[in-house]
């Protein structure tokens, strides 16, 4: 069956897969799409109510999700949405649709492993559907082959959270060090919806620059944002996250930690209190391990009485009393540092499947053993 | 005063656990103290009193070696080694434990892993040690994060349980603390320093901050050091010492010029 998942692919390359959250031999995992450059070796769900398709049948079979297509994220955004419509129109798109009908639910993870191997550029657009009532946890794995030393990744995702649905998406990137990386995503979210981004980054990557926002159109919605994102020297991450609190009692939090050991990382987040009774938190922490930039920029906008946006920022070297307090009880201080920073990046998500929870602990913890 | 100067040193022949020797310490270009000598037997408990900004603190700090307390002048020798430069962790790994009078928050780091990370015991001792200090609760939590004034005190001792060093230095155990509380972490600091074994086969040694002497009520203390002003006024008996602060205040320490 492994083998079968994807064909002609290196140990290396492997390990790199896995350490990004996909699992070659599905265990633990409801279902995979796997898609190498532009082509798509395998899209199919395990669980019944749930179906992974590639997105160009999923549009042939289903004329509504034609709606859905270019809808959260306009087609004009940029230019790098203008290049993936217009790829889209000459070769047929590539990406997947995940739909999960109303009710169901799925405890192990799809996966999605978005594979870069022969070719420059990557392109995909992926739409989630989450019916009525539906669970649904997906995890995405972005990996470029140890061999490709160039390159660039444009990835729609269009997300709709429907009426007391749940959709998670974990993402997991594990670029190589010259890839540039170039999501556009949206997501709405219907009455008492709630929707779960987490985006893990540890490894050496070029260029990343995202803003994934979440429109709460309904009552009662939630949106949470988490990140954990290590800026090595040479790269570059521009991470934003935005959330449009425009239904009565609707709450959104994002939360960013951030480490450079040389590199730049970049956290922009905005919250906007657009409706009553709604509320919404930014906590952005920065750890500068070596010389580097961390530059949070927390935006909170309220436009009524009757909404409350906090934030909270902080950056800067870890606190030489913390060290020393580890080291008093025996450690030495390169423990004690990796003690603190495991600390530092532990963030635990609400609403996630435990398998996930240790899958981005394990990813974490990987990362650490280098410090 | 009256108050007798001695300096104890039961087992003869044998090194001390702690010997400091005119210890002249600065904080940012200031000397804080000036002169302090002071010899802690092996298996002795000693209590170290004072008001408030007399530099006991410093003093318990600059024996465990933290960054920012600068020695000037002076030794400190523990058990027999002279430790003057020796690093903060390796003093640690040598033996000694130090209970903090504001300790950090590490937010995080969960009190369970950091117990496992530096318990020189079992796994199933550290249980047994958290039911103990009423922690198991505490396990999933990040250190000190929203503890209260009794809990932070709790998860100190509890700290040094597990790590199990030979001389334990604590700074004000009993402030802040209930009066149940009080017999609880009375007796597990009875228990670092095995004062349940008898003296000729006790080897741990303590060195005691307190301002009310509360903690007397459940260890004996072998002698007590007056700190004023960033020097050892007297050594003596603790409770005798006690007295003389109750009845007569500080004022009588500081004008006290035999030393
Ligand atoms: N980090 C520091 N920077 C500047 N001054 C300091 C620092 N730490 C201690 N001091 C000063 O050194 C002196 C001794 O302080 P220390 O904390 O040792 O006193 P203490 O005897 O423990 O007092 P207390 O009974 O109030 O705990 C005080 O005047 C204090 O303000
Ligand atoms: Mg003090």
């Amino acid at each position: 069956m492994s083998e079968e998942l994807i064909p002609d692919i290196s140990e290396e390359d492997k390990k790199r897969l896995e350490m990004g959250g996909i699992e070659l031999d599905e265990s633990n995992r409801s279902g995979s799409f796997i898609q190498t450059d532009q082509h798509i070796h395998h899209s199919e769900s395990k669980i019944e109510g749930i179906e992974m398709l590639p997105i160009d049948i999923a549009l042939k079979k289903y004329d509504w999700l034609k709606e859905k297509f270019w809808n959260i994220v306009d087609r004009d955004k940029d230019e790098y949405t203008r290049f993936v419509a217009k790829r889209e129109e000459e070769e047929g798109p590539r990406g997947f649709a995940v739909i999960a009908r109303k009710g169901s639910k799925n405890i192990f993870p799809l996966q999605s492993c978005l594979f870069m191997q022969k070719s420059e550029v990557q392109t995909v657009h992926n739409i989630i559907v989450a019916e009525e009532g539906a669970e649904l946890h997906l995890i995405t794995g972005c990996t470029s082959s140890i061999g490709r030393k160039e390159g660039t990744h444009y990835g729609i995702t269009e997300t709709y959270v429907g009426k007391n649905a749940l959709v998670s998406n974990t993402m997991i990137h594990t670029w190589g060090e010259n890839i540039r990386v170039l999501p556009r995503s949206g997501t709405v979210v219907e009455e008492n919806g709630t929707f779960l981004s987490n985006y893990v980054s540890m490894n050496p990557v070029g260029y990343v620059q995202m803003y994934p926002v979440a429109n709460l159109v309904g009552k009662n919605s939630v949106a949470r944002f988490n990140s954990v994102i290590i800026a090595h020297e040479g790269s570059e991450l521009d991470m934003g996250q935005g959330a449009l609190l425009n239904a009565e009692g609707a709450c959104a939090e994002i939360i960013s930690r951030l480490i450079t050991t040389g590199g730049k990382a970049i956290s922009r987040s905005r919250i906007v209190g657009a409706a009553d009774g709604t509320k919404g938190h930014i906590e952005c922490k920065g750890l500068i391990l070596k010389d580097g930039t961390i530059h949070a920029v927390p935006e909170i906008e309220g436009q009524l009485t009757n909404t409350e946006i906090s934030h909270e920022a902080a950056v800067g070297k870890i606190a030489r009393d913390e060290i020393e307090y580890l080291m008093a009880r025996g450690l030495n201080e390169e423990e004690a540092t990796a003690t603190i920073i495991r600390g530092f990046l532990d963030v635990k998500i609400n609403g996630l499947p435990d398998s996930l929870q240790k899958k981005i602990d394990a990813v974490i913890n990987a990362a650490e053993s280098g410090f | 005063m009256i108050i007798i100067c001695r300096q104890i040193t039961r087992k003869t022949g044998e090194w001390n656990m702690l010997n400091i020797e005119n210890l002249h310490v600065e904080i940012d270009g200031k000397e804080v103290l000036h002169g302090v000598s002071l010899a802690i037997g092996d298996g002795e408990t000693h209590v170290l009193m004072g008001p408030n900004g007399s530099g006991k603190t410093t003093l318990l700090r600059t024996i465990m070696g933290f960054s920012g307390y600068k020695i000037t002048e002076g030794k400190i020798y523990f058990k027999g080694r002279d430790i003057t430069e020796v690093p903060l962790d390796e003093r640690a790994r040598y033996g000694m434990g130090m209970m903090f009078q504001r300790p950090p928050t590490l937010s995080g780091l969960k009190l369970g892993k950091l117990l496992n990370a530096v318990a020189n015991c079992s796994p199933e001792s550290i249980g047994r040690f958290g039911e103990r200090m009423k922690m198991s609760d505490f396990m999933g939590r990040d250190v000190n994060a929203g503890f209260s004034g009794g809990e932070i005190k709790r998860s100190e001792i509890l700290q040094l349980l597990v790590q199990n060093p030979d001389f334990i230095m604590l700074d004000e155990p009993e402030s802040g603390v209930d009066l149940e509380n009080i017999a609880l972490i009375g007796k597990s600091i009875a228990t670092l320093l095995e004062k349940d074994r008898h003296i000729v086969h006790r080897n741990k040694s303590g060195l005691i901050i307190t301002h009310t002497g509360y903690i007397l009520d459940y260890i004996e203390a072998d002698a007590g050091h007056m700190l004023c002003n960033g020097e050892i006024k007297c050594h003596g008996n603790p409770r005798e010492i006690l007295k003389l602060i109750q009845e007569k205040g500080y004022g009588e320490c500081i004008r006290c010029q035999k030393n």
